[in-house]
């Protein structure tokens, strides 16, 4: 492999940190059974937000507060809504995205064209002369390398703790959580609060390192659905879930590395072909949930039945039982 | 002294609950906190709120001109809109609206791109480049309708799988076979003016898509609210289980309201190339799909309260695209009062529901 190309396929990793933030987020948020459909908005949003913040502050540090800071209001907004005033949480979050999106662009609007921040790349010691690792992994930006241990985190904390386990409770059995002593509503505006902060990191990271802010043109549209899809991808598992971050950013870059091998085909068409297709890989997960399947499945002679069978449960991935249902505890 | 103090504390209170709980008094609550809200966005963009509303209205309906744009503009708003009740009377949410209305843009004009030369008269090519639009937008939502019912994929990702699927459809046609002579440019050659709709002479308006988009209105309100089978679709929306159980197909009812949405929003798209743009071009179905499903919330998916509604959205479009000139500000505007609109009314309608419930509560205690 020439270095060129491998320089450039590291590149996949400093891209999906947005993703694998924005993915790491939702995770968390429908884990305790509440959906933040706004995501396309709240990354837009936190965009605009976190560049203005760092270009106006010449920090990057406030430039991710705010980021942070403008997806949480949103969460907050959506989860007061459904938790506090039992709105459909699909309407709610709707119509945020399209409302931060919009905002975004409208408040937005002064900050293109002023002098971009980009943050600085931070080699690790030792690491990142490792042959091939060293180049793609270990020469990045800080939040890249908190991206790596996002994901690590999210899955010990999930999996491996006992608070954890509340979070998984109050997801699938809100009921029984309460009855064990959980304060199902309050760990769920917790949870979305604090996934919404998560997601804002990500939008930040666009603005001030993948990307720049750019208004319309930042070239970020549609990427909160991107993430919303691959949290369904991953199975709600932090793991999974940046396996289907890595590969929707992998096919992006497949996109624009592909381009000089089929000069007939516009550009344009590479840049949206990892959109459809990544949608469509739902089919591949949820399609073990269609009865259709089962009955098809008995039709077929036993050794056919249990190669598929198997092959279909096990990519088949189930939301948490109680996703987007309002708690009462009463 | 004290008895009093609190009898009048208690007579504010109950004012207060009797407008927030009154339907038509937290709508109009709702409203207002919207506006203030916008004032508040244009004063931090430290633009004066009085001009921009002036500038608004002039932009909108301030003349015959203005006003003729508004009513062109709503066509494809009020008809994707009406597609939009019968999912959301079924209980769905068609996001795929964006696509429907792009891909009965690409078959209308795939057809008069091919009738272009031969010696088909302009009338019967635009009514076949119509039809073909309604059943490309019927296809398209017939699609996800399959993906829900046999992928198991939610309507809203198969939705955006298949706008998506528009959107890279669109560009291959307009950067590769329908390109026009020269360098590309992201739009297609213009159609022939004898396959454009007959205009009102100076306007873009055509009286054909006007007529047809209150005749959808009608045949929406009658189906939904007239027929047996609009009964019956309700029914599959509110409660699937029950309604299988009572012997409704559901999930034929439910690829029967996509498909009627469909045919709706290819027709708005047919719209677009024959009646407004007459070319096609990149994101030619201008966000109508993604508006529509606002509209639809906001009416509370009643078709005929959608029409003043999606009238007085497409009038802030327009109106919004005059501040680029005369303020600099940009045009995103229309889009933060509507999603301010909707969230508001959303807000008060569940401060509303929220009072009348403890009401309840505290007269059976």
């Amino acid at each position: 492999m020439d270095s060129n190309l491998l320089a450039s396929f590291g590149s996949v990793f400093a891209w999906a940190g947005p993703v694998v933030f924005a993915v790491m987020g939702e995770t968390l948020t429908e884990k305790a059974g509440v959906i933040n459909l706004s995501l396309n908005g709240s990354i837009i949003l936190s965009a605009m937000v976190g560049f203005a913040a760092a270009t106006t502050t010449g920090s990057f540090f406030w430039g991710f507060v705010g980021g942070a800071a403008a997806s949480a209001l949103v969460a907050f907004i959506i989860a007061f809504m459904s938790i506090g005033l039992k709105q459909s949480q699909v309407a709610v979050g709707y119509v945020l995205t399209l409302a931060t999106k919009s905002l975004a662009y409208f408040l937005g609007a002064p900050f293109i064209g002023k002098p971009v921040m980009q943050l600085p790349l931070v080699s690790i010691p030792f690491l990142d002369n490792l042959p091939y690792v060293g180049p793609v992994l270990f020469n990045k930006t800080l939040l890249t390398y908190l991206s790596y241990l996002l994901i690590i985190v999210c899955y010990i904390y999930m999996f491996k703790t006992s608070k954890g386990l509340i979070l998984q409770g109050i997801g699938e059995q809100p009921a029984a959580s309460f009855v064990r002593g959980a304060n199902v509503n309050r760990l769920r505006y917790l949870y979305t609060i604090l996934g919404g902060a998560l997601v804002g990191v990500g939008g930040a990271l666009y603005s001030l390192s993948v990307k720049t802010w750019n208004g319309q043109l930042t070239g970020i549209d549609g990427i909160g659905w991107i993430a919303l899809a691959i949290t369904i991808f991953g199975g709600w598992h932090p793991i999974r879930g940046a396996i289907g971050a890595y590969f929707f950013v992998f096919l992006q870059w497949l996109g624009i590395a592909l381009q000089p091998l089929l000069p007939n085909v516009n550009s344009r068409i590479f840049q949206v072909a990892p959109f459809p297709l990544m949608i469509l890989a739902l089919l591949f997960v949820n399609i073990g949930n269609a009865d259709w399947v089962d009955r098809t499945l008995a039709g077929l002679p036993e050794d056919a039945r249990k190669i598929i069978s198997r092959l279909i449960r096990g990519m088949r991935t189930r939301g948490p039982a109680a996703l987007g249902t309002p708690f009462e505890n009463e | 002294m004290v008895s009093n103090r609190t009898e009048k504390a208690g007579g504010f209170g109950n004012i207060l609950r009797t407008l927030l709980t009154n339907r038509f008094s937290s709508i109009t609550i709702a409203v207002l906190l919207a506006l203030i809200i916008t004032w508040l966005v244009v004063l931090v963009m430290d633009a004066p709120p009085l001009r921009v509303f002036s500038i608004m209205v002039n932009g909108s309906v301030g003349s015959l001109d203005a006003a003729t744009q508004t009513l062109q503009a709503w066509v494809p708003l009020v008809l994707a809109t009406c597609g939009l009740m019968f999912t959301f009377t079924a209980g769905l949410w068609n996001i795929g609206m964006e696509g429907q209305i792009e891909m009965g843009a690409i078959c209308a004009y795939g057809v008069i791109h091919y009738m272009t030369g031969t010696p088909t008269p302009g009338y019967v090519a635009i009514t076949l480049a119509s039809l073909a639009g309604m059943a490309g937008g019927a296809i398209w939502a017939y699609m996800v309708g399959l993906l829900k019912n046999y992928g198991g994929v939610n309507e809203i990702f198969g939705g955006l799988g298949f706008n998506f699927i528009a959107d890279a459809f669109l560009l291959y046609l307009v950067y590769g076979p329908w390109k026009p002579e020269g360098v590309a440019q992201g739009s297609t050659k213009m159609i022939d003016a004898q396959y454009w709709l007959p205009q009102l002479p100076g306007s873009y308006l055509s009286l054909w898509s006007l007529g047809l988009a209150i005749v959808g209105i009608l045949v929406v309100t009658f189906v939904l609210k007239g027929t047996y089978f609009g009964l019956k679709l309700k029914a599959v929306g509110k409660n699937p289980k029950a309604s299988f159980m009572m012997g409704i197909p559901t999930s034929r009812y439910m690829l029967l309201s996509f498909v009627l949405c469909g045919l709706f929003g290819g027709l708005a798209g047919s719209f677009q190339v024959t009646g407004f743009l007459h070319v096609l071009r990149n994101s030619i179905s201008g966000g109508y799909g993604y508006l529509a499903l606002m509209v639809g919330m906001l009416a509370n998916y009643q078709p005929l309260i959608g029409v003043p509604i999606s009238l007085i959205f497409t009038a802030l479009n327009k109106g919004a695209t005059g501040l680029v000139i005369d303020l600099q500000l940009d045009t995103n505007f229309s889009g933060v009062i509507q999603g301010l609109l909707v969230l508001c009314v959303l807000l008060m309608d569940g401060v509303r529901r929220r009072l009348t419930k403890t009401f309840r509560g505290v007269q059976h205690g």
